[in-house]
């Protein structure tokens, strides 16, 4: 019972520690490396992910909106949203001020549509490599 | 807002940049791996976006 306990507390603990920087490394691409140390790494990651978004914004990219149907068109607009989501604050601060462009044809849109959704990705990527420096299993 | 267009090989090469950048960042433990690792992505994908083109190019005749 005293180790069930232990192991609760532990895996809280845990939590608490890691739970915020990732919750970081969300909001401000980069952020969580920045706060455990990692200063060059998490300005690296920050010019990337943002150089990234911007870019597809100024190519007009489109931010994908929650949408259902068949699977096909469900795993694309909703991958892709989670995706855009994952940006952080570049993804909600383009919100705000309402950038809203078409679902269009035509090669500069169309990748400017996949560097939003990359940019989304790899702040994932790097959100995974500042929870395994938080909880230790990496350097 | 200005709207920003580039050619397929500038978008591809700016893509390859960040993405091996973010690469090699995140799957490595030391710098010097980093690197390494962040160049060897960027020559992959280098080398598929020309491997790539010109087999296009020479599959349209």
């Amino acid at each position: 019972m005293a180790e069930k306990v232990a192991g609760e507390a532990s895996a809280l603990a845990s939590v608490n520690k890691w739970a915020p920087i990732v919750a970081l490394g969300w909001l401000i691409p980069g952020a969580g490396h920045f706060f455990l140390g990692k200063r060059l790494r998490g300005g690296l990651l920050f010019a990337s992910v943002t150089l990234s978004f911007m870019v597809g914004m100024l190519m007009r990219g489109y931010l994908f909106e929650w949408q259902t149907g068949d699977l096909f068109t469900t795993l694309i607009y909703c991958g892709g949203y989670i995706a855009n989501l994952a940006s952080g604050v570049p993804y909600l601060f383009a919100k705000w001020l309402g950038y809203s462009e078409p679902d269009m044809a035509g090669h500069v849109v169309d990748y400017g549509t996949k560097f939003l959704v990359c940019a989304g990705l790899m702040n994932i990527l790097a959100m995974v490599d500042a929870f395994e420096i938080a909880t230790g299993k990496k350097d | 807002m200005p709207k920003m267009g580039l050619s397929h090989l500038e978008t591809s090469l700016l893509m390859a940049l960040v993405m091996s950048v973010v690469l090699g960042i995140t799957t490595k433990k030391t710098q010097s791996e980093q690197l390494r690792y962040g160049l060897k992505c960027m020559g992959y994908f280098v080398g598929t976006v020309f491997g790539l083109g010109w087999l296009m190019y020479l599959g349209h005749g």
